[in-house]
């Protein structure tokens, strides 16, 4: 019994190993692939949209609490899509290894149709492997940040600039390029009638590495400033309204852009000022709109994205922020739970509003830009990958079997 | 000429294109009613009218598509861009791509017979595009001002002509399958091609599409990158993208190496092409993620 134990063993791991690399186990590794990306397209990710996620959590706590739970909220870093993606990887190396191994072979022994059909049908899974192999590359070592900065403003590379930023397992700070960009210039192009975007445009001066003379590189859409495999992306923009805060004795306790996040197309933004120094602390929840509109229903909104005529409407609130709870607040939003309202007002540029203990002025305005900083050091191989596939099945499929149904209408004729 | 006139012209090109394809729906229903009541009066075969109205039809087809073709270029030309910048634009250029592919297969397969379905499907299309997906004419947003845009939805929009093509036939093959098993196709059935030859067919069309498809997802990644930051993300888009690749790649591969052949591989065939179409209608209409140009 001893003596036969191993051996049974081993023969089970060699039965294990000829099924997983089998092609009928690869493709239906990649089918069960297809479908367990199926909950990722249907349920809202953390990766792509976090604020949906929450808002399915307010809707349906317990059935969210359960999707979560099993990773439907993560699908594609959940552990078990990264199980069906590992055991695919490996089905398919063990599947075309030695199939390439046996094909080099006997190629000589083969017809040249059969011989070109097994080198493309070949050529084409090698190609799949050095794909998969570019995705894992860019998810190990990669990283991804954003960032939001005014016109004017300079942003240095490092991990305390971000608003948010992810690295992959094998990658950290160190990994990110010395770089500084200074935003000189922000144009947006509109339709005059209907307000969609036309062209976006971002000037910035770019030191690279962050010593070095900086140099004037124009940002857009489709075309990303690049520096080694980092990228830098034009994603988002929006406005901050400058304004100056002073206290009851006239002595500034505040004064600077805040960013506003936009809410719709024409750019109706909203955000927040919190002075947790003034004494009792002051909140302002506010909205800018770059195109004053009012109506009844909606209140203050923008009707054109461009400044045209700009106003800021805010309502002040005095009491406890609650910044020291312990719990992470959002920049655009004031927990007015411990607070009173004790003013609200709607301003042009220039005006001021005196509330009970100081006054706000809005003074003007700037463009913002959300710039995404990406380093995928594993896309190329993804890219080659790619083209080699194709070139694969082209190969494979353009040899043609007898043509049934042509020969058939033929004969019928 | 300015770009509200060429916008018009485009939208009379189009309702031009449905009355052809409405005249030539009915131009195949007569050949297929002729060629039945030929049968049933077991006359001698009347060729000559059911192959006339038959005629009648095709050329109708190929006149549509000129009409279509001359609508789709319009739109583009009154916007100065290429004409895939919203639902309505994909669908025009869809149901153009479907009818050339079908045109394409006509000439080299002799395919005549699927004229009914094909300008039913045709007419449906532009139908629900010029009524519920209908925007006027108007600039690129800044996501989509690349070439890539012409290489990459180019290449969707046909791999999803030839795909829906190949769908039709293996539908047909069904439908006469399951005639077969219960005794003997009917009457109007008699003059299509064998069970054996419509499998066939709809492999040809599968394998000579799928790369062009694979295309299409790699363009739209090499587009990704340079416009969204990375090459693939995930978005319901991509994910149904890539869905629809491997129900075709299973479907190569039950064939090729499986030998899969007959009901099984048509019923594959639908289930891919019904992924494509979920994609185009879901993703586009209810979906989120970033590739939202339908203008709904």
């Amino acid at each position: 019994m001893s003596e036969t134990n191993p051996l049974k063993a081993t023969e089970f791991l060699r039965f294990f190993w000829r099924r997983l690399t089998s092609m009928r186990t690869a493709i239906i590794l990649l089918i069960i692939l297809a479908i367990a990306s199926i909950p990722g397209s249907i349920f809202p990710q953390r990766t792509q949209s976090p604020l949906k996620v929450d808002q399915f959590f307010a809707r349906h706590k317990t059935w969210a609490k359960f999707l979560d739970a099993i990773g439907f909220f993560n699908v594609f870093s959940s552990p078990w899509f990264s199980a069906i993606y590992i055991l695919l990887f490996i089905s398919l190396i063990g599947c075309v290894f030695p199939r390439t191994l046996l094909h080099l072979k006997k190629i000589a022994k083969l017809s040249f149709k059969e011989g070109i059909r097994e080198s493309g049908n070949l050529l084409f899974h090698i190609s799949l492997i050095l794909i998969l192999v570019g995705v894992a590359i860019g998810s190990l070592f990669g990283m991804k940040g954003q960032a939001i900065i005014s016109v004017g403003d300079r942003f240095v590379n490092s991990a305390s600039s971000y608003d948010s930023l992810g690295f992959g397992k094998f990658s950290s700070e160190k990994s990110l390029a010395p770089f500084s960009i200074t935003v000189t210039n922000f144009q947006a192009k509109y339709d005059v009638k209907t307000g969609a975007p036309e062209d976006y445009r971002l000037d910035a001066d770019i030191a690279y590495p962050i010593e070095s003379k900086p140099v004037h590189k124009v940002i857009k859409v489709n075309d990303p400033a690049t520096y080694g495999s980092t990228k830098i992306y034009l994603q988002a923009n929006g406005y901050s309204p400058m304004v100056v805060i002073k206290d009851g004795k006239g002595k500034t306790t505040f004064e600077g852009a805040v960013p506003f996040l936009p809410q719709d197309g024409n750019l109706t933004s909203t955000g927040a000022i919190k002075l947790p120094d003034m004494n009792p602390q002051i909140g302002i929840v506010a909205t800018f709109t770059p195109t004053y509109s009012m109506s009844g229903k909606r209140g203050a909104f923008s009707s054109y994205p461009e400044v045209l005529d700009p106003r800021l409407v805010f309502s002040i609130w005095q009491g406890n922020l609650g910044l020291d709870t312990g719990i992470p607040q959002s920049v655009y939003r004031v927990d007015t739970s411990k607070m009173t309202r004790i003013g609200l007002k709607s301003l042009k540029v220039g005006e001021s509003y005196n509330f009970n203990s100081g006054s706000i002025t809005f003074a003007g305005w700037k463009p913002w830009v959300n710039i995404e900083v990406g380093r995928d050091p594993g896309k190329d191989f993804a890219l080659i990958g790619a083209i080699l596939a194709i070139l694969g099945l082209l190969i494979s499929l353009s040899l043609k079997e007898r043509d049934l149904y042509n020969s058939e209408i033929n004969e019928s004729n | 000429m300015n770009p509200t006139n060429l916008a018009y012209l485009s939208n009379y090109s189009i309702y031009s294109a449905m009355v052809l394809f409405t005249i030539a729906f009915f131009a195949h229903a007569l050949e297929v009613s002729f060629s039945l009541k030929n049968e049933e009066e077991k006359t001698k075969f009347e060729f000559a009218r059911t192959d006339k109205s038959g005629r009648i039809g095709s050329a109708m087809v190929i006149l549509g598509f000129i009409f279509l073709f001359a609508g789709v270029i319009f739109r583009g030309w009154s916007a100065h861009r290429v004409p895939w910048g919203n639902m309505y634009e994909f669908s025009i250029t869809g149901a153009l791509a479907f009818t050339g592919a079908y045109l394409y297969a006509l000439k080299k397969y002799k395919l005549r017979w699927l004229g009914l379905p094909v300008s039913i499907a045709v007419l449906l299309t532009l139908g629900t595009a010029i009524t519920l997906l209908y925007r006027p004419s108007a600039p690129l947003v800044p996501a989509l001002k690349s070439t890539w845009l012409a290489i990459h939805v180019s290449a969707a929009i046909i791999s999803g002509g030839v795909f829906l093509l190949a769908n039709c036939i293996a539908a047909t093959y069904l439908l006469l399958d399951n005639y077969e098993r219960k005794g003997g196709r009917p009457k109007w059935a008699n003059r299509l091609p064998s069970l054996e030859s419509l499998d066939q067919l709809s492999y040809r069309l599968v394998a000579l599409v799928f790369p062009l498809w694979t295309f299409a997802i790699i363009a739209g990644a090499i587009w990704a990158e340079s416009a969204w930051g990375r090459y693939w993300g995930w978005d319901p888009k991509e994910t149904w993208a890539f869905i629809t690749w491997v129900a075709y790649a299973s479907y190569l591969h039950a064939r090729v190496t499986v030998g899969w052949k007959g009901r099984k591989a048509a019923w594959l065939c639908l289930f891919a092409g019904s992924t494509f179409l979920f994609n185009y209608v879901y993703v586009n209409v209810w979906g989120t993620g970033r590739h939202t140009y339908s203008g709904l």
